[in-house]
C-alpha cells in the first residue's frame, strides 16, 4: 500500500476509475505518510477526519461512474486559502482561532471536482518570504539534503509546505499562491513542478491577499501532466473577483502533445547576470539545447527592463500589503491584546500578532505610499512594472516561450539567509518580473546540482498561454528524466 | 445679496466651499450584496465584504455607477468614460478593512455647474469641482456601555457621492441655496433621497473670509452639518472667528472644526499637523472603472425633466414670476401638482391658489402636498367655477376651506350648501333696496358725499346674500342707487 503515495496525479486518477484502489485507501496512505513525515512540519493543520470522509464520498461517486477531475485525490492545500470551519493561519499568529465561515472559489473549485483535503500547508507568513522561515508555525523542512550533509535546507517560498508536502509523498499535490515566485521557487527547490498561470485564471476570492495586483494561485504537483490537470480544476472566471479573466478554460491536459516543431524561444539575455553560478547557467544551456534537439528554434532576446524588477517588486508588493494587512486589527477576529485605548490595543494586537518580516514590509509599504514619497517610490515603481510588461510583449513578437532558470542558486540552508533580506529577496530575481507583467511561469525540474539538489527550469509564456507554457514543458521534463527523490528516513 | 462683515481694517468677504456626501440609492452596497435599508438592527446587514474579512473583495455595483453618472449628467458635468477606485489608508474601529475605497485622481465625474435661484429671482451659478463614489464606513455608538464602544457596520460598504463644489459661494443664504438646489436635482433624478436628519446628505463646509479682491486665504473645515440651517449657522460663525482672529493679529491655521449647534459656535477637531496620511493609491482588487458613450447616452435618455429647465418651462408657458416658478420647482410633486392645475386655465390664478391657498392651508395643517385633501383636479375645478362666475373669488375661498376639511369635489359643496355666486340683477336689486331702505341715514350720508360708506353698503348686502351676491354686479348697482 505504501507505494500508493508514489503515483502521480493521473496515475491514482486512472487507478481510482478502474477500481485498482480506492480513494479510502489512497487517503489511508497518505494519512500514514503524513503521520511518518511529521516532523517536515510542512502542515500546519492536518484534517484526516475530513479527508476520510471526503474520500468516502468520492468513492461513493467513483461507483456511480460520477467522478470529478480530482476525484479522490488528496491533496494539501496552502494555509491561505479560506477554507469553511477548517483553521486557516496564513502562518500568522494574527489569525489565531480564525475559522472561515467561507470557502475560497479556488479550494471549492478543487473540492467540487472531488479533490480530498489533506490539510492545511505550512507558509511564510501572510507569504511573505522565500523560505518559509517566517511561519509562526515554524519553519517546514526541505525533504531533500545535499549528499553527504545533514544540514537541514529550506524547501523555498513561500508556498514551501506545499512544496515539501509533495515532494515528501504527504500530498498527491498542492496549491500554491505565487507572488513574486511563491510557487515556482519552492518547486524548484524541492524537485517538483509548479506552475504559476496568468493574472486573473484562477480567483483570488478567499485567497488571503498579500499583494493583490500579483497573488495568483497555481498547482504544485509531481510532474507537468499533473500539473495540468489541477490548473484546470482550479481556474476559471469567478464574478467575484474582479481582476479574474473571463475567459473559457482550455483543456491543459490535452496541450500536452509533446510537440514543440517550430516553436520559437526565448533566453533572455538579461537573465545571465555576472557572477551566475556556472551550475546553473550549464542547466539552463541544457535546457535549451533539448529544446532545440526537439524542434524549436532558440533565439536570444532581451528584456532591457529586468534589472529594476526586484527592486520595483519591494515597492509594489509591500505597498499593497500595508494596506491589505490593515484589516488584522483585533477589532473583528483572530488575535486581539487588549489596550486601554483603541489606538493602544491596535498598536499592541499588531506588534504580537506580526513577526518581522512582516512588519518589515507593512513598514516599507507604508513609507512609499507616504505624501512626498509617493510619486518617488510607488509612481516610479509603476511605470517601471509597465515598462517590464512591455518588455515581455516585444519580447513575445519574436518568441512564443521564454526559458530562463526558476532560482539562482539550490535551496539553501535553514537560517542561513535570515540575518539578511536583501540575500534573502535575490532568491526571487528570476521569477519576480513574469509576476510583475502578470505572465504564467512553470518550474519543472530538470537536474541536479554538484550537491545532489534538484533545480529548476522556468518556462514564460504569453499572457493565458499556459498550454504553450505546459506543453514545452512537458519536452523539457521527458529530456530531463528527473527521477530523483529526496531521501527521506 | 452681498454679505459683508464690517471689520476694524476694512470689508471683509467670505468664501464658501460645500463638499457633499450623498448616499445613493440602491438596493445593495457598492461593493457587496448586503441590503441597504435605513434602520435595521444593528449589523444584520453586513456581508464578509462590508466587515473586511481576510480573501474578501469588492464587486462594483452597476446601479451605483449608474447613479453617480446619471447626478453627474443632472449637475452639466463632464462624464468620465475611465474613472479609477482608490485606497485612503486610515485605521479606526468603524472602518473594517483599514481602509475606504474611494475615489481620488480620477472620479467618475469632473466638472460641472449648479444655479443657484436666489430669494430675489435672482440667479448664481456655482461651479461643480467633482463628483466621485466611494464607500461610507460603520457607526461607533460611544455611548452604550460604559467602557467599550459598540459598532454597527450596517452603514459600512454603503455607496456615497461625494459632490465637491468650487469655492464659489460668497453668502451663507447662497450655501444654503446650492443646498437645497442640489438636494432637488438629486430626489428629482431619484439617485439620493436628500434625507440631512437620516444623514443620508451630510455636509462638510470650507469656509474662509478675506478683503475683497484679495486672493484666498486659509480655510476651515467644518465636518458633518446635518442641515441647511446648521451650515448657514456654522458659516456665519466661522466667518466672524476668522475675521476676530486676523483682527487681533492672529492668523488661522487649516484645520477641521466640528459645529457645535447648541452652543452655535465650531470648535477644533484636529489640526493640519495631525491630519491623516491617508497614503491613497489605486486599489488593485478593482479594475479601472471604464463604460462607452452610448452606456452615458442610455442613462441621458431617462433623464427627468430637472429644476432649471422646469422653471424656464413654467415661466414662459405659465407666465409666473421667476420667484413663483421656483418656489413650485424645487418639489417634484408641487410642480406636478402646479402642473396639473394649471393646464389648459390661467398661470397667474392656478400659481396664486396652489402657492399661497393650498400651500398655506397645508402647512397650517402640517401636511405635504402628497397628502393634500383637495387633490389637483379639484383645485382646477373650483378655478374653473370662478371663471364661469359660478363662484365669486371670495366664495370660492370658502369653498375651498370645506374642500380642506371635507375632501368633496367643489361642484359638489356648491351644490350642498347652495353657495353658488347670485348673479340675477333683480334679485341683487332687491337686497340693495332692502339694505338701503333699512339705513336710510346711511343712503343720505352717502348721496351727501361719503362715498366711503359705500363699500358699508357692499359688505351689509353681501352679508345679507351669506356672501353670493356678484361682487362686482353688487358694486355697480349700489353706486348707481346711491349716488344715481
Amino acid at each position: 500500500m505504501t507505494t500508493l503515495t508514489d503515483l502521480t496525479l493521473a496515475q491514482a486518477r486512472d487507478g481510482l476509475r478502474n477500481k485498482d484502489f480506492t480513494a479510502r485507501e489512497l487517503t489511508e496512505s497518505y494519512i500514514a505518510a503524513m503521520d511518518k513525515h511529521r516532523d517536515l512540519n510542512a502542515y500546519i493543520t492536518e484534517t484526516p477526519e475530513l479527508a476520510l470522509a471526503q474520500a468516502a464520498e468520492s468513492d461513493a461517486r467513483l461507483a456511480k461512474g460520477d467522478a470529478g477531475a480530482m476525484e479522490g485525490l488528496p491533496i494539501g492545500m496552502k494555509d491561505l486559502f479560506c477554507t469553511e470551519g477548517v483553521l486557516t493561519t496564513a502562518g500568522s499568529h494574527i489569525l489565531d482561532g480564525f475559522k472561515p465561515p467561507y470557502e475560497s472559489t479556488v479550494s471549492a473549485r478543487l473540492k467540487q471536482a472531488g479533490a480530498v483535503l489533506l490539510g492545511k500547508t505550512n507558509l511564510d507568513e501572510f507569504a511573505m518570504g522565500s523560505s518559509n522561515e517566517t511561519s509562526y508555525y515554524g519553519a517546514s523542512k526541505n525533504p531533500w539534503k545535499a549528499t553527504g550533509d545533514d544540514r537541514d535546507l529550506v524547501p523555498g517560498g513561500s508556498s514551501g509546505g506545499s512544496a515539501a508536502a509533495v515532494a515528501a509523498r504527504i500530498a498527491i499535490a498542492a496549491t500554491g499562491t505565487d507572488t513574486g515566485g511563491s510557487i515556482r521557487q519552492p518547486a524548484a527547490y524541492c524537485g517538483i513542478t509548479g506552475i504559476k498561470p496568468t493574472y486573473g485564471r484562477c480567483s483570488r476570492w478567499g485567497i488571503i491577499a498579500y499583494a493583490s495586483s500579483l497573488d495568483q494561485a497555481g498547482p504544485m504537483t509531481r510532474d507537468v501532466r499533473d500539473a495540468a490537470i489541477m490548473l484546470g480544476a482550479m481556474s476559471g472566471y469567478d464574478p467575484k473577483d474582479s481582476t479574474s479573466a473571463n475567459l473559457p478554460v482550455p483543456d491543459f491536459e490535452a496541450a500536452l502533445t509533446g510537440n514543440i516543431k517550430g516553436l520559437r524561444i526565448g533566453l533572455p539575455k538579461e537573465y545571465r547576470p555576472e557572477g551566475l553560478s556556472p551550475e546553473i547557467a550549464a542547466l539552463w544551456d541544457r535546457g535549451a539545447q533539448w529544446l532545440k534537439d526537439a524542434g524549436a528554434e532558440v533565439v536570444e532576446i532581451s528584456l532591457p527592463h529586468t534589472k529594476y524588477a526586484l527592486a520595483t517588486y519591494y515597492v509594489i508588493a509591500p505597498a499593497e500589503c500595508s494596506s491589505n494587512l490593515a484589516r488584522y486589527d483585533g477589532v473583528r477576529f483572530g488575535l486581539r491584546v487588549e489596550g486601554s485605548s483603541l489606538d493602544e490595543m491596535y498598536m499592541k494586537t499588531r506588534a504580537a500578532g506580526f513577526g518581522t518580516e512582516v512588519q518589515r514590509r507593512i513598514m516599507m509599504g507604508t513609507y512609499v505610499l507616504s505624501a512626498g514619497y509617493y510619486d518617488a517610490y510607488y509612481l516610479k515603481a509603476q511605470k517601471v512594472r509597465a515598462l517590464i510588461a512591455q518588455d515581455f510583449r516585444q519580447a513575445f513578437e519574436q518568441v512564443d516561450v521564454i526559458l530562463a532558470p526558476t532560482a539562482p542558486t539550490p535551496a539553501f540552508g535553514m537560517g542561513e539567509n535570515m540575518a539578511d533580506p536583501i540575500t534573502m529577496y535575490l532568491n526571487d530575481v528570476f521569477t519576480v518580473p513574469t509576476s510583475l507583467a502578470g505572465l504564467p511561469g512553470l518550474s519543472v525540474p530538470a537536474g541536479l546540482s554538484a550537491t545532489g539538489l534538484p533545480l529548476g527550469l522556468q518556462l514564460i509564456g504569453k499572457p493565458f498561454d499556459e498550454e504553450t507554457v505546459l506543453r514545452v514543458g512537458g519536452v523539457i521534463e521527458d529530456a530531463a528524466g528527473f527521477t530523483a527523490k529526496p531521501t527521506l528516513a | 445679496m452681498s454679505y459683508i462683515i464690517k471689520g476694524n481694517t476694512g470689508d471683509w468677504e467670505v468664501v464658501i466651499g460645500l463638499e457633499v456626501h450623498a448616499q445613493v440609492i440602491s438596493n445593495s452596497k457598492l461593493f457587496s450584496g448586503a441590503d441597504t435599508t435605513f434602520g435595521a438592527e444593528p449589523n444584520s446587514q453586513v456581508s464578509f465584504v462590508d466587515a473586511g474579512f481576510p480573501g474578501m473583495l469588492p464587486v462594483i455595483n452597476a446601479k451605483c455607477v449608474e447613479q453617480a453618472v446619471r447626478t453627474g449628467l443632472g449637475l452639466k458635468a463632464k462624464i468620465n468614460n475611465r474613472s479609477v477606485f482608490a485606497r485612503k489608508n486610515y485605521f479606526y474601529a468603524d472602518l473594517p478593512q483599514g481602509y475606504q475605497i474611494s475615489q481620488y485622481e480620477l472620479p467618475i465625474v469632473g466638472e460641472g455647474t449648479l444655479i443657484l435661484d436666489m430669494p430675489d429671482g435672482s440667479t448664481r451659478a456655482v461651479g461643480i469641482e467633482r463628483l466621485h463614489l466611494e464607500q461610507d464606513a460603520g457607526k461607533s455608538m460611544h455611548d452604550q456601555h460604559p467602557n467599550k464602544s459598540l459598532i454597527d457596520l450596517n452603514r459600512s460598504g454603503v455607496a456615497l457621492m461625494e459632490i465637491v463644489s468650487k469655492p464659489d459661494m460668497r453668502t451663507p443664504e447662497e450655501a444654503g441655496a446650492y443646498l437645497r438646489k442640489l438636494r432637488a436635482i438629486l430626489r428629482y433624478l431619484g439617485s439620493c433621497d436628500g434625507n440631512m436628519e437620516e444623514g443620508s446628505m451630510r455636509c462638510d463646509v470650507n469656509v474662509s473670509v478675506r478683503h475683497p479682491g484679495e486672493e484666498f486665504r486659509t480655510r476651515c473645515e467644518i465636518k458633518n452639518v446635518n442641515s441647511v440651517r446648521f451650515v448657514m449657522q456654522a458659516i456665519e460663525h466661522e466667518a466672524a472667528r476668522h475675521v476676530e482672529v486676523y483682527e487681533s493679529g492672529g492668523d488661522i491655521r487649516q484645520e477641521t472644526r466640528l459645529f457645535d449647534p447648541s452652543r452655535g459656535e465650531t470648535r477644533s477637531m484636529r489640526s493640519k499637523e495631525q491630519a491623516h496620511d491617508y497614503r491613497y493609491f489605486p486599489d488593485p482588487d478593482l479594475l479601472p472603472l471604464e463604460f462607452d458613450d452610448a452606456y452615458v447616452e442610455a442613462i441621458r435618455a431617462t433623464l427627468p425633466e430637472l429644476p432649471d429647465e422646469k422653471k424656464e418651462r413654467f415661466i414662459s408657458e405659465y407666465g409666473i414670476t421667476a420667484y413663483d416658478a421656483t418656489v413650485l420647482v424645487m418639489d417634484q410633486e408641487n410642480s406636478a401638482f402646479f402642473e396639473t392645475v394649471a393646464k389648459g386655465r390661467d398661470g397667474k390664478t392656478a400659481v396664486a391658489w396652489v402657492t399661497t391657498n393650498l400651500f398655506g392651508s397645508l402647512n397650517k395643517r402640517g401636511l405635504s402636498v402628497s397628502d393634500s385633501p383637495v387633490s389637483a383636479t379639484q383645485l382646477g375645478q373650483l378655478i374653473d367655477l370662478v371663471a364661469d362666475n359660478t363662484l365669486s373669488t371670495r366664495l370660492a375661498k370658502d369653498v375651498f376651506e370645506i374642500m380642506m376639511d371635507e375632501g368633496k369635489d367643489p361642484s359638489v359643496i356648491v351644490e350642498e350648501r347652495g353657495m353658488k355666486q347670485v348673479t340675477d340683477t333683480s334679485a341683487i336689486e332687491a337686497a340693495c333696496d332692502q339694505v338701503i331702505a333699512a339705513n336710510a341715514e346711511k343712503a343720505d350720508e352717502v348721496r351727501n358725499g361719503k362715498e366711503k360708506l359705500v363699500a358699508w353698503f357692499v359688505g351689509q348686502v353681501m352679508k345679507a346674500t351669506q356672501g353670493k351676491a356678484n361682487p362686482a354686479m353688487l358694486q355697480e348697482i349700489l353706486k348707481k342707487k346711491l349716488l344715481g
